[in-house]
């Protein structure tokens, strides 16, 4: 634990720590271009220089050298200023004075440090470098003569998305940063890269000249694209959610998105529904909401208590929980929230939970994946595996080989392997202080017993090593509120419910609910409102606030960024309006009384935090076999707003599917 | 940028160079320089791979040689790296050509010491043979480059043609090894001054020369 003193303060940092972290300990700003906290060390724009006692008589690039004892740091003499004001200027003798026109003006790093630490003005007479712009695919537009080479994309490729495209070509006053042979970066991470640029030379594509930072009205929300619960800011102007950008928080996102997170949001205003509609003579039509509703109650006062509510991937917990007072106030309790028809045992949560949480697998030491190509299932979970395997952990796999960004141990693509592991992974696990076994989505469908019955041997002191991955965000609240049949959707079509509520359901086989009065609310006009003969017309998860539990079931709060276009409404009000149109009123009069009803009934659900699963497997058939597969086939396209998104079309067809965008030189 | 290379036509480069593999003498070139360093540690092989490449292809087209896309990605995969870390290296040092060459590449230094020893006449001469920089000439011989300092400002000024360095250069003789290179033939290389073997002083030593005789302390007449 070295001590020192930085402008006279005494410090004591963790051994290790930089002289940088150092200064930070002791509340002083070091600018820096090229030094992050995630990424690995450059030491290349030298705009931390500071003054370090004893050692040289110069500055010193404080984010390379590390602290020690009795070093005596100054950040506030002349020589240090002299050094930054030096470094600033010639960072900007080939910078353009673009910031008029920059994306990133107002929100720029070089910008800030310039008027914090700059000389103010230039002495420099001569021509700037420009360099040509490069083709970085559809997510990031590159200014290029902007560029201050400071290569935090470059390891940000290497490092944490491990898509290795990005990188410095030619040298010296003609280095510049591109991507492979100008081909895009295919890295479902890519967005990041964006944001971690200091400087205007990477910016978002999508939304290019599309607003200022400073006009836009920051939300707090949280992302409903997977299971993650990545908690993102929501930046909206006037009407219209502009932009997503990650928020810190170290147990679920770290500092990252994935590109769906991210570049979604252009669908929140594409192919909505903004008004209720009725199918008549097999033709929607638009309809008031008496109108639609007095159909609803034709129909509920034919199908009695024969009705069933299924949940999409979207919804928050509140929907989820007032279509399942409605549909218990109607007498029935159908309630289903895997609409692909997955029907795994969800009699104990902890059985389906992430249980070492995202932020744990950082610390396994053996991690097997089984049906689980986490890397378009849970990206942000990829990365913490990345991590792992940087501190030494060893990655079995059992599923079709697919490109994980990282060495996989591929052990074959059967379910029978898992009783009969080879003996080098069953060595590693058995030999792992932290081994972790993590189930995907491709392996819950008939893998779920056999996987369960590994489960004893990912057991440590202290450590519950199982892990099952969801791909959707409505999930783990969904089985919290009993969004579950034993046999799955399959046991609702059994039931042939007459009138079925569809909670911005999309990925349902509607041809089972054939002879079914089928009512969707919801927001997008995607697969589900084709087939519904009513349409109400709900709120996207930026437009309400919301409780959304993650896949390890921490239950998260987001709260409404911008307003539901035209008449669409927030869901819950809609089935509160429903209720009462059909007799069957539902106790709640207002949002928080509702979430206090449902913290009633769920009392997890009523507070922020994990939601603590008891572990106890159920006893299941241990024998399984089958090849696995992947239900994710298209990253950029698994619901109803992505599909409604130009952008995530783009990315889908150039990235996914190999179609050629790539802008010809002039 | 504009001094930066335009990459050839990819597509042809594709459907000349995709095929590209080490010949039976290069494999076993190339084994013997992975085993130089420790397993893990490939990338390490990354210039001695590309120079065996560039050398190879310029024996496949009787030129200095050049690294074509395919070819550097071919080195990627020998070496299990992404194609962007070799492709890096390639772009970083100057003795590895982008564009195919000449039979001799013939690399002026134009550095001060050199350009105060009269490096300006020596690419003169290169010129009055018919190069233009950055260019080969039509019968495919000659590439002229313009390079940074080579470390012989002893013997200045100096071109490096190939693997060789020809010193203590003026107009004429420039033409002298020009035109010998171009019959086929093989200049003597280094110094081409009469008289001088490597780059040990010319007639008297004009300093430290009370050295020659015994060890001398300078130090009381600074």
């Amino acid at each position: 634990m070295p001590k020192l003193t930085v402008d006279g303060i005494e410090v004591e940092v963790p051994a290790g720590a930089t002289v940088l972290q150092a200064c930070e300990a002791a509340g002083k700003e070091i600018p820096r271009f090229c030094y992050h906290e995630r990424l690995s060390i450059a030491g290349n724009c030298r705009m931390c220089l500071v003054e370090v006692k004893p050692g040289p008589p110069k500055p010193q690039a404080s984010c390379a050298l590390p602290a020690a004892d009795n070093q005596e740091i100054r950040t506030d003499s002349p020589m240090v200023k002299a050094a930054r004001e030096g470094v600033m200027e010639f960072l900007l003798i080939n910078h353009p004075l673009d910031c008029p026109i920059c994306d990133q003006g107002g929100e720029c790093d070089l910008q800030d440090q310039s008027i914090a630490y700059g000389r103010g003005h230039s002495r420099y007479t001569e021509n700037k470098r420009a360099v040509t712009e490069k083709y970085m695919g559809p997510i990031i537009k590159t200014i290029m003569t902007r560029c201050i080479q400071c290569t935090r994309c470059v390891r940000f490729g290497e490092e944490v998305a491990g898509v290795e495209d990005i990188g410095a070509i030619y040298r010296g006053e003609n280095m510049q940063i591109t991507t492979y042979l100008e081909k895009a970066f295919k890295s479902e991470l890519s967005g990041n890269a964006v944001d971690l640029c200091p400087v205007g030379a990477l910016t978002h594509k999508p939304v290019a000249f599309e607003y200022r930072s400073w006009e836009l009205k920051k939300n707090l929300s949280i992302d409903v694209m997977d299971a993650v619960g990545t908690n993102i800011r929501l930046d909206s102007r006037g009407r219209q959610v502009m932009r997503v950008l990650p928020r810190i928080n170290e147990d679920v996102n770290e500092e990252w998105a994935h590109d769906k997170t991210r570049y979604h949001v252009d669908a929140l205003v594409r192919r909505r529904l903004d008004k209720p509609y009725v199918r008549k003579d097999g033709k929607l039509v638009e309809a008031s909401w008496d109108e639609a509703f007095d159909a609803i109650a034709g129909a509920a006062k034919a199908a009695g208590s024969s009705v069933a509510a299924i949940a999409g991937d979207l919804v928050d917990c509140e929907t989820m929980y007032a279509a399942k007072a409605l549909v218990k106030a109607l007498g029935s309790d159908l309630l289903e929230g895997r609409q692909t028809g997955l029907a795994y045992d969800v009699s104990n949560l902890g059985s389906v939970a992430f249980n070492t949480t995202i932020a744990g697998v950082e610390d396994a030491d053996a991690i097997l994946l089984v049906g689980s190509n986490l890397r378009f299932e849970a990206p942000l979970i990829n990365t913490r595996v990345r991590k792992a395997i940087k501190k030494g952990a060893k990655v079995f796999a059992i599923g079709p080989e697919t490109d994980l960004t990282y060495k996989v141990e591929w052990l074959g693509n059967d379910l029978s392997i898992l009783g009969k592991l080879p003996d080098r992974a069953a060595e590693a696990l058995d030999a792992a202080k932290k081994p972790v076994l993590i189930v995907g989505p491709g392996a819950l469908k008939d893998g779920q017993g056999a996987t369960l019955a590994m489960a004893e041997a990912f057991q440590r002191d202290g450590w519950n090593g199982f892990n099952v991955v969801h791909t959707a965000a409505a999930r783990m609240g969904g089985l919290m509120l009993g969004y579950a049949q034993k046999g799955g959707i399959a046991d609702i079509v059994a039931a042939a419910p007459k009138l079925t509520f569809f909670l911005g359901a999309d990925e349902v086989n509607f041809e089972s609910f054939k002879d079914s009065f089928k009512v969707y609310v919801g927001h997008h006009g995607d697969n589900g409102a084709h087939h519904a003969d009513v349409i109400l017309p709900g709120a996207t998860y930026a437009e309400k606030p919301g409780t959304y539990v993650n896949l390890e079931g921490r239950v998260q709060r987001a709260d409404r960024a911008v307003f539901a276009p035209g008449d669409a409404r927030e869901d819950w009000t809609i089935l509160r309006a429903l209720s009462d149109r059909l007799g069957h009123t539902l106790p709640f009069d207002n949002f928080e009384q509702l979430r206090a009803e449902m913290a009633n009934e769920v009392p997890a659900l009523g507070r922020e935090g994990m939601a603590g699963y008891e572990f106890s497997p159920p006893k299941l058939a241990a024998k399984a076999s089958g090849a696995l597969g992947y239900p994710i086939a298209d990253f950029y396209l698994t619901n109803a707003i992505c599909r409604a998104s130009p952008t995530m079309q783009r990315c889908s067809a150039e990235l996914i599917h190999g179609e050629d965008f790539a802008e010809a030189a002039e | 940028m504009a001094d930066a290379p335009q990459l050839p036509d990819e597509a042809e480069t594709r459907a000349r160079w995709g095929n590209f593999a080490w010949t039976p003498e290069n494999a076993v070139k190339a084994q013997e320089i992975m085993g130089r360093y420790p397993a893990g540690r490939q990338l390490s092989c990354s210039i001695p791979y590309l120079d065996l490449a560039q050398r190879q292809v310029g024996a496949e087209t009787n030129t200095q040689g050049w690294l074509p896309i395919p070819v550097i990605e071919f080195v990627a995969r020998e070496l299990g790296v992404p194609y962007i870390r070799i492709f890096e290296v390639a772009t970083f040092y100057t003795m590895f050509n982008l564009v195919p060459v000449g039979r001799y590449h013939v690399q002026v230094c134009g550095t001060t010491p050199c350009m105060l020893r009269g490096s300006d006449d020596v690419m003169a001469a290169c010129k009055a043979r018919g190069m233009k920089k950055g260019h080969t000439t039509e019968d495919g011989l000659f590439t002229l480059t313009e390079v940074e300092c080579m470390g012989n400002c002893s013997s200045a000024p100096m071109v490096q043609i190939n693997d060789d360095n020809f010193e203590d250069l003026d107009y004429d003789r420039t033409l002298v090894i020009l035109d010998a290179l171009a019959r086929g033939e093989s200049p003597k290389t280094g110094t081409q001054e009469p008289g001088r073997h490597t780059v040990e002083p010319l007639g008297e030593p004009t300093n430290l020369a009370a050295m020659e005789t015994e060890n001398h302390d300078y130090r009381g007449e600074w």
